[in-house]
């Protein structure tokens, strides 16, 4: 089945459903400006399901409908994971091998985000959902710098441990801080260090779009719910894999998970 | 509602005097030490305000001249109050703006009598602002007889953080009028690290607005307003936290913010900073705190955020024994503790709700008289709104079942978004349901003796005594080094900040915590 729509209890049914809220307050024309909005946004028919003012001026609708649209699951551009997923010990046993010492990585929350939540859950030792971080990889050397680095120190010190890798994570997008953050990083790096010498460059966070590699100019992207041993996977499968060669050209569909 | 869990006090005695060892050494350290932050705080208090062209605080430039010249190991007092009398400054910002641009050169007095004459000069100056502390704690008091306590407990607490304070302040209105007893605004992202607190009123943050002065009395008169209008008083609280722990102290007192964060170790785990440094601002900030009559609200949930909440539920009982320990010794009293703890037990986790209960209930029985801050769930909080919101019900059912102080509103669309109007107004409702359904049922409710609740409580217990004991013998600093907390190491002799710490010279003089240690 390549064209689908949304289900509700019926296929083919189409039904969703919505909430928002709308800078009036609650009376029968409140809710006929929902509906009119639910049309425009192509529920047809519109059920008014909730409505309740809030404060003065507000009022939170919840509505349900039925949508047209349709979905063709066949032109849907995703990134697949393009690495095989191994575990701890093969991690280990595959950069003994081939790299014959431990793969230095560097991580941190640059810019003013403090939020290490996602750095931590990938490097601490502790880990996220049961899987341990890179701190517990034995053949993984890991510098993790916490938060409100400055881009300069993150160079600094990814020179000093001859980073392999640098995983930056970044939690705060408000005005586009995480996408700002990751350019002047990513410029950076280009800039101290020729192509070749530079270390793999990953940025990690719940909303970056995992297409936005090549323009961000990194080599990958990791999105929600990423876990340590997938990191990990990709770490072995692209530094393991280019011995010598600069990073292949980097393409939005490239990155993974 | 103590005596539910049958705890034994020999126990809960033992933990206090363990904690007492391994905080000790730690207070000895503060108070053999100073740092930029606690000397500027004290040129706040002395009345040094507004900022340079650049928006570097005149404190800042002062104390850096003073440095400069003399070091810090003397504090500042002497140096400068030496100078408005050799110079003939009698405006001490003035002075700092001729320091600033060179014209003043400092010296430690020499001469006896200078030394006294300037001792007193600082004595005074210091002692106006702690004038102006004390009469805003007069007026809160005033205030509150006026309008009138919460009625219910746990009182309410509600963030709001849009990075601009004039649109804080109709959120925090909008907030208060809703239900919130309690209104913070979050600081903007990178605060913490900034080693100058920014000047005005401010409309650029990220993930949340600058504490200045000015805002903090901006936000207080508002919600002056609004708690004449409810017939409330809504509290504001703010964070004395990061490398301007002791300024922001002293700015909280001079403009009535009630509640401050103020943990002893979460600048440490959390931002990096340097042991040293942290101890010694926090135990100013603290004694500034309970001078103020501001009740701190301190960190624990955060451990839990990175390690497990059930394998380091001892490490939030040991932080709160620290935290309690630290508090006394700086002043504070039992109802200005607001310990904290959270609901952070991953729900995947079979009888993750009956071990929340056990660990809630033994903060209760811990700090019967301290109005603990209980946190709601953050890291288990998917996106799955509808999951969120039900996890944020039992979350608030614990607060109700357990006594806590402060309930700090849980949001369905944590880690999703900050927090829409809409969604605020879900939690509230959340919060409402739970207080009027079920708000008195701890009187109903006894856990069974020597049942799953009391057996985990105990168990939380022994292994925070046994954790104490292991940092009393190897010192908190070292156990800090090792990463016992939150799985984060940090040694003593690193972090951010540490050049802005001196350890005492002989002859060493603070007016402002001479007064507070009076």
């Amino acid at each position: 089945m390549t064209i689908i729509r949304p289900y509700g209890d019926t296929t083919g049914d189409g039904m969703v459903q919505l909430s928002f809220t709308l800078p009036i307050p609650h009376d029968k024309r409140a809710e006929g400006a929902a509906l009119q909005l639910a049309g425009k946004m192509g529920m047809d028919p519109a059920m008014l399901v909730h409505a309740k003012q809030m404060g003065d001026g507000f009022t939170f609708f919840v509505v349900y409908g039925k949508v047209n649209h349709l979905v063709d699951t066949e032109k849907v551009v995703v990134v697949e994971r393009d690495f095989p997923l191994l575990s701890a010990k093969e991690v280990n046993a595959v950069i003994k091998r081939r790299l014959r010492r431990r793969l230095n990585v560097v991580g941190a929350c640059i810019g003013t985000d403090a939020h290490t939540v996602g750095i931590d859950a990938i490097l601490n030792l502790k880990g996220i959902a049961g899987e341990k971080g890179l701190e517990y990889y034995r053949e993984l050397a890991v510098t993790n710098m916490g938060a409100q680095v400055s881009v300069p120190e993150l160079v600094e010190t990814a020179r000093a441990q001859k980073a392999d890798a640098v995983l930056v994570s970044q939690v705060v997008t408000q005005r586009d801080a995480h996408l700002q953050n990751t350019r002047a990083m990513s410029a950076a790096f280009r800039e101290a260090l020729p192509e070749g010498k530079r270390p793999l460059l990953i940025v990690g966070g719940p909303r970056f779009d995992e297409l936005m590699a090549g323009e961000l100019g990194v080599d990958r992207i990791f999105g929600r719910g990423t876990t340590p041993r997938e990191v990990a996977s990709y770490l072995v499968h692209a530094l393991t894999a280019r011995p010598t060669a600069p990073p292949p050209p980097l393409t939005g569909t490239k990155a993974a998970l | 509602m103590a005596g539910k869990l049958n705890l034994d006090p020999t126990v809960v005695a033992k933990a206090r005097r363990l904690a007492e060892r391994a905080g000790g050494p730690v207070v000895e350290l503060a108070r053999s030490h100073t740092t930029v932050s606690v000397e500027r705080a004290v040129l706040r208090l002395a009345g040094v305000h507004g900022a340079d062209s650049d928006g570097i605080p005149w404190v800042n430039r002062l104390v850096d001249a003073v440095r400069a010249d003399v070091g810090l190991g003397h504090g500042v007092s002497l140096p400068v109050f030496h100078a408005m009398r050799t110079t003939g400054v009698d405006d001490i910002t003035v002075l700092a703006q001729k320091a600033a641009a060179g014209a003043v050169r400092f010296a430690v007095p020499a001469k006896k009598a200078e030394a006294t004459a300037a001792r007193r000069a600082a004595k005074r100056a210091t002692g106006d602002g702690l004038k102006v502390v004390d009469r805003r704690r007069a007026e809160r008091d005033r205030l509150i007889k006026r309008y009138g306590d919460p009625q219910q407990r746990p009182w309410i607490y509600l963030i709001v953080a849009t990075g601009d304070i004039y649109e804080d302040i109709p959120q925090a209105q909008a907030a208060a009028r809703a239900g919130a007893d309690i209104i913070a605004v979050i600081r903007s992202t990178g605060q913490s690290l900034l080693d100058y607190v920014p000047e005005g009123a401010t409309r650029e943050g990220f993930a949340g607005t600058y504490a200045t002065q000015e805002n903090f009395r901006l936000m207080r008169a508002a919600l002056d307003v609004t708690s004449k209008e409810l017939g409330r008083y809504v509290r504001l609280t703010n964070y004395a936290s990061g490398l301007c722990m002791p300024e922001m102290a002293a700015m909280a007192g001079m403009e009535r913010l009630d509640m401050m964060l103020n943990d002893s170790m979460y600048g440490i785990l959390f931002r990096d900073i340097n042991p040293i440094r942290t101890f010694v601002d926090q135990r100013f900030s603290r004694q500034v705190h309970a001078r103020a009559g501001i009740i701190i609200n301190t960190g624990e949930d955060n451990y839990l955020t990175t390690a497990d909440a059930v394998e380091a539920a001892h490490t939030v009982t040991v932080s709160q024994l620290l935290n309690e320990f630290f508090a006394h010794e700086a002043g504070l009293a039992d109802w200005q503790l607001g310990l904290g703890h959270a609901f952070e037990i991953n729900p995947e986790v079979p009888e993750s709700f009956r071990l929340e209960l056990a660990h809630a209930l033994l903060a209760r029985e811990l700090f019967p008289d301290a109005p603990l801050k209980w946190m709601p769930p953050t890291k288990h909080m998917t996106g799955d709104v509808f999951r969120g919101n039900l996890l944020d019900g039992f979350f608030n059912l614990v607060g109700a079942l357990t006594g806590q102080g402060i309930l700090l509103v849980g949001m369905m669309t944590e880690a999703v978004v900050t927090p829409w109007l809409s969604d605020r107004d879900i939690a509230l409702q959340n919060v409402r349901y739970v207080l009027a359904g079920a708000g008195n049922l701890h009187e109903d409710f006894v856990p069974a003796p020597g049942g799953f609740i009391q057996q985990r409580a105990e168990r939380v217990l022994s292994e925070a005594v046994d954790l104490l004991d292991r940092i009393a013998d190897d010192t908190l600093l070292n156990a800090i080094a090792d990463g016992t907390f939150g799985i984060m190491k940090r040694p003593a002799d690193r972090g951010k900040g540490l050049d802005g710490v001196a350890k005492h010279e002989d002859g060493y003089y603070n007016p402002v915590t001479e007064a507070l240690e009076a």
